[in-house]
């Protein structure tokens, strides 16, 4: 079984320092992972655990204290910006935030175009770009002749957030990293979003690390789960084992507090402290 | 873009300061073609003139004369040599002189100077008197000469064959000419300065250099700030540590000072007018540097700049086209204030006598230095220095008033 | 049947535009809240569930304008009243309202006690400081707050611990009426059940007498109130229990937001997701017909023809559609 997975991400020994002397603050504590090709991966934890610096430096625009990380069985060189614009062909990221996420003075053809350009057809002829576009545009569930020559700021958070996922689908990169893609959207845009990202996963065979602090989603979506607290990878395992028979003490109290509907969510245990 | 630039002109504050600021501009570039004169041509000997419409006496003598009889005519002509501020003043003189106080009436015209002329010798030293206002007395006399004859003046020229004087004309109290009639009339609204030069055309073209050493100063000042507030935001590290360092140094020292030194330094002969805008341009980056630099760094964490980053665009193009936009009002408005500082830092180096070295071409600091010279303000002379605080006044309330316009539209906290 | 504590009847609210465009955000609501119990309301954003919120209060500032309606609160009719007299003998008193970034109302320079004090003696000018001191310590450790809390400063305290300081300090004059505008979801899950045991025990010690909750989190909503009315486009399209609500939803719209739940409980990743396609439509000119048209999978051409009443069935179930309720429900076990 070990041997058919193919392993795409690694990480050693990974950490992240800000500050210096007195106000050092350890964001990310000596993290260690494997992640495999195709697989989705779900990195859960509270706000200040440290997953979006995490995300950052997998996604090298942070540099790591310590520790390496191996990208298709090679140690990560991105040292000279041509190297970086190499890796990050492979790896592209959503943020939290829809609505900062766009240059707001770009149209979405721009956006669009950009990523084309990036993926080597800045000389296609232009009707072939339109196709791209509307490709991607129908993938996500947007018309585009509704989108061309108007800007980001004009659509709704959630179909902001579909137009990211447009821009992934022409990128096409081998990972894909979501830092909380659902969490300014409400409930029904949300699994729109899900859908979407499910469908990457099945039609191209991204690798989708998946960040989040719901543990809910996590459990629904991805294959397996890493559980962080205070920058430290306190459990991982398949989102079965880790959601249904969770080790930790932490996981227990991080999937309690998320409010059920078929099972009793237990409000007498609440502590104030 | 569009929808900016519409909703700019909404702003009523934008607006007003913007005509005000276009109609300056219009003045100064369209007086120069109205009025040919030389603006810094000395044409008045003696310095002060008052503002007037000033006719040439010798043209007025030799122009048609018509004849009008008209009542008022010589108390006029009286009342504009015997004002009652001398009326007053002869009284004095002569109570000093020992006349009982109850035997003078200073409405009186011809009484008075009757008494005037019966007593009044410039010999005679009234105890308590200085010289200057000796002096003052003999003038007055003069000029009361013949005030009350009703006789005519006599013209007359010497006959160069002869030698002998000869009556060639006689102008009588009656007779008037007629002004468009007269060959030379100069008009000057706001008289002559010090130099004895037009102080209107004088001002128009002190403008304009001064809004040019305001462009020039504001421009570099934004450039400086600009480049240097992307740089240290934007790069970080080391680059912001060595920026910032030398930030704070100009923030410490008050660059008035600075300014004051490198003026000084620069030496009387290479001061012209550019050279102290560029002095002042480089002496005043600081805060738009600071504020750039805050904004590009809250900027830098936005995701749409790491996407930009993700997407393989250069640091250039991320800085042109992620940053700059956001920014761009923002420092719009930091020109606009930088220009305005840029001239009342002009006016007030000048004043020190540390503007501009020359008399080549005016400033509005310049003429503000030359008339403090002169007492100006001691002499009451108040056409020398009150149109140029009107105009510095005007400029940098225009520029402020589109600051405040800009500032609430671009910031919605401030929208009313 | 207990008192009623908030009666609601045909209330509508309009924001008007820079460009004096109309948008109707809260379109003919009409509710009822008895004492002691809590009503949630859910919708996507731009539903108008937060204008109802607002509305609710009858404090109206431009851009908010009341139109028509009435509310009435334990049988007083606060919608004709001066804005100013609402806000002197209504709000904090009879209504208190916490919006959902309610911790950053604190003053960063002000001690959380002197903030008790000014909501205190805006009310009561007379109260000393050591009688709010003493309320306010009290009150506090009821709801399990540490009474050192009053001293600090709002920086000193961690986000959850501000959203429930600012949740007793707004409920410290013993308001009728609390409405909830998303209290908890800028926080924590841990904080957030903090936040959510905070409003039981409101409830349950009688420093409310009654809860609007508003939030499109409908697992919470499941469990926080008693009965749960649905928003879409400014109506309100069902009301019902919270148990009948979300597992027999009537309204195709509370059938698609219930089918987007995602709950951390074992056969959930098996659960087929699905989500209502196309957007709300713009309240600037809505529909004429059932607004939830556009988007509907069983959409009939009457649907857009003439406005949907509400069908009151059963106890105080009512749902905005033109179908039976046999019919619907029919067709979601065969549609999935």
């Amino acid at each position: 079984m070990a041997d058919e997975k193919k392993l795409c991400l690694c990480g050693s020994g990974l950490t992240k320092i800000y500050g210096l002397g007195r106000q050092k603050c350890i964001a990310v504590d000596h993290v260690d992972f494997e992640i495999s090709e195709c697989e989705f991966v779900s990195i859960v934890g509270e706000s200040g655990s440290g997953k979006t610096t995490l995300a950052k430096m997998l996604l090298g625009l942070t540099k790591p204290t310590e520790g390496e990380i191996y990208f298709q069985g090679k140690k990560r060189d991105i040292s000279t910006l041509r190297k970086k614009k190499e890796y990050w062909k492979s790896i592209q990221a959503i943020f939290q935030d829809p609505y900062s996420s766009y240059n707001t003075f770009n149209k979405i053809d721009t956006v669009l175009l950009d990523c084309i350009s990036m993926r080597g057809g800045r000389k296609l002829p232009h009707a072939k770009k339109i196709d791209l576009m509307e490709e991607a545009c129908s993938f996500v569930n947007l018309k585009f002749e509704e989108l061309t020559n108007k800007y980001p700021f004009e659509l709704s958070g959630g179909q902001m957030q579909r137009l990211m996922i447009a821009r992934i689908f022409i990128l096409k990169p081998q990972i894909l990293m979501a830092d909380e893609p659902t969490s300014m959207i409400d409930a029904c845009s949300r699994a729109t979003i899900l859908d979407m990202l499910m469908k990457l996963r099945k039609d191209i065979g991204m690798t989708i690390i998946f960040i989040t602090h719901d543990i809910g989603l996590a459990y629904y979506i991805s294959d397996c789960v890493y559980i962080m607290e205070h920058g430290k990878i306190i459990e991982s395992g398949s989102a079965e084992e880790v959601i249904l028979h969770p080790k930790e003490e932490y996981t227990r109290r991080l999937i309690n507090d998320v409010p059920k509907i078929h099972e009793e969510w237990d409000l007498s245990s609440v502590s104030y402290a | 873009m569009k929808n900016t630039i519409q909703q700019v002109f909404h702003s009523r504050k934008f607006v007003t300061g913007f005509s005000i600021f276009m109609a300056l501009l219009l003045i100064v570039f369209f007086y120069p073609f109205l009025i040919k004169d030389d603006p810094l041509a000395i044409i008045g000997q003696g310095n002060f003139f008052p503002p007037g419409i000033y006719v040439n006496v010798y043209d007025s003598l030799h122009s048609t004369t018509y004849i009008l009889n008209l009542d008022d005519a010589a108390v006029k002509r009286i009342g504009n040599t015997l004002g009652d501020q001398e009326r007053q003043d002869i009284k004095d003189w002569l109570v000093a002189y020992g006349i009982p106080e109850d035997q003078i009436d200073i409405d009186n015209t011809k009484q008075l100077l009757t008494q005037w002329e019966e007593n009044y010798d410039p010999n005679i030293s009234v105890t308590d008197m200085t010289f200057a206002r000796q002096r003052y007395y003999e003038r007055i006399d003069t000029s009361l000469k013949g005030l009350l004859s009703t006789e005519g003046m006599i013209i007359a020229k010497t006959n160069p064959q002869t030698g002998v004087l000869e009556q060639t004309d006689t102008i009588e109290q009656s007779e008037y000419a007629d002004i468009s009639e007269v060959a030379n009339i100069k008009v000057l609204p706001l008289g002559t300065d010090n130099f004895g030069r037009d102080v209107l055309t004088e001002l128009v073209k002190a403008t304009g250099v001064s809004l040019q050493i305001g462009f020039i100063a504001g421009t570099i000042a934004t450039l400086i700030g600009l480049f240097l507030g992307l740089l240290s935001g934007y790069v970080g590290g080391l680059m912001d540590d060595i920026i910032m360092f030398f930030t704070n140094l100009f923030t410490v020292i008050p660059s008035f000072v600075l300014l004051i030194l490198i003026s000084f330094s620069i030496g009387q002969d290479n001061r012209g007018a550019s050279t102290i805008a560029v002095v002042i341009g480089f002496t005043s980056w600081v805060w738009t540097a600071r504020a750039v630099r805050s904004q590009v760094i809250s900027l830098r964490n936005r995701d749409h700049v790491n996407l930009s980053k993700l997407s393989g665009h250069s640091t250039f193009h991320i800085i042109i086209n992620d940053i700059l936009p956001y920014i761009a009002s923002y420092v719009i408005m930091a020109l606009i204030l930088q220009i305005s500082s840029a001239i009342l830092a002009e006016a007030s180096l000048s004043i020190l006598g540390l503007g501009p070295r020359t008399t080549e071409i005016p400033t509005l600091g310049l003429m503000m230095n030359w008339a403090m010279i002169y007492q100006a303000q001691i002499l009451g002379k108040w056409w020398a220095y009150f149109p140029v605080i009107v105009m510095i006044a005007l400029i940098t309330f225009s520029l402020n008033l589109m600051n405040t316009g800009l500032d609430q539209v671009f910031n919605p906290a401030l929208r009313d | 049947m207990s008192k009623v504590m908030l009666e609601v009847k045909e209330l509508t609210t309009k924001y008007v535009t820079r460009f004096h465009e109309d948008i109707y955000a809260v379109d003919h609501v009409s509710l009822k809240n008895e004492e002691g119990k809590s009503l949630g309301i859910a919708g996507e954003s731009g539903c108008g569930k937060s204008t109802l919120a607002l509305s609710l209060m009858g404090y109206y500032f431009a851009p908010l304008h009341y139109t028509s309606g009435e509310i009435i609160i334990d049988g007083r009719n606060i919608s004709k009243m001066d804005p100013d007299d609402i806000r002197r003998t209504i709000l904090g008193t009879e209504i208190a309202y916490i919006p959902q970034a309610a911790m950053n109302a604190l003053n960063p320079t002000q001690k959380v006690i002197n903030f008790i004090e000014d909501v205190i003696q805006a009310h009561n000018p007379k109260a000393t400081k050591t009688e709010i001191y003493e309320l306010a310590r009290e009150r506090f450790e009821i709801l399990g707050l540490p009474a050192e809390v009053l001293q600090k400063y709002p920086v000193e305290l961690s986000g959850g611990m501000k959203q429930r300081t600012v949740i007793a300090t707004s409920v410290i004059l013993c308001p009728k009426i609390l409405i909830a505008d998303e209290p908890s979801s800028a926080l924590d899950v841990t904080s957030q059940k903090m936040v959510i045991k905070m409003l039981r025990d409101l409830m349950d010690n009688g420093f409310i007498k009654s809860m609007i909750f508003i939030t499109h989190e409908l697992p919470l909503l499941y469990n926080v109130t008693d009965d749960i009315m649905v928003m879409y486009a400014g109506q309100i399209v069902e009301k019902g229990t919270a148990e009948e609500v979300v597992f027999d939803p009537l309204h195709p719209y509370s059938k698609g937001l219930m089918n987007s739940i995602i709950v951390p409980e074992s056969g959930a990743r098996h659960v087929k997701l699905s989500a209502i396609p196309g957007v709300p439509p713009n309240l600037k000119n809505p529909p004429q017909g059932c607004h939830f048209a556009d988007r509907c999978k069983y959409v009939q051409p009457e649907c857009k023809a003439h406005p949907i009443d509400l069908q009151e069935i059963a106890g105080e179930r009512a749902y905005r559609c033109i179908f039976s309720q046999d019919y619907l429900r029919k067709a979601y076990k065969n549609g999935g």
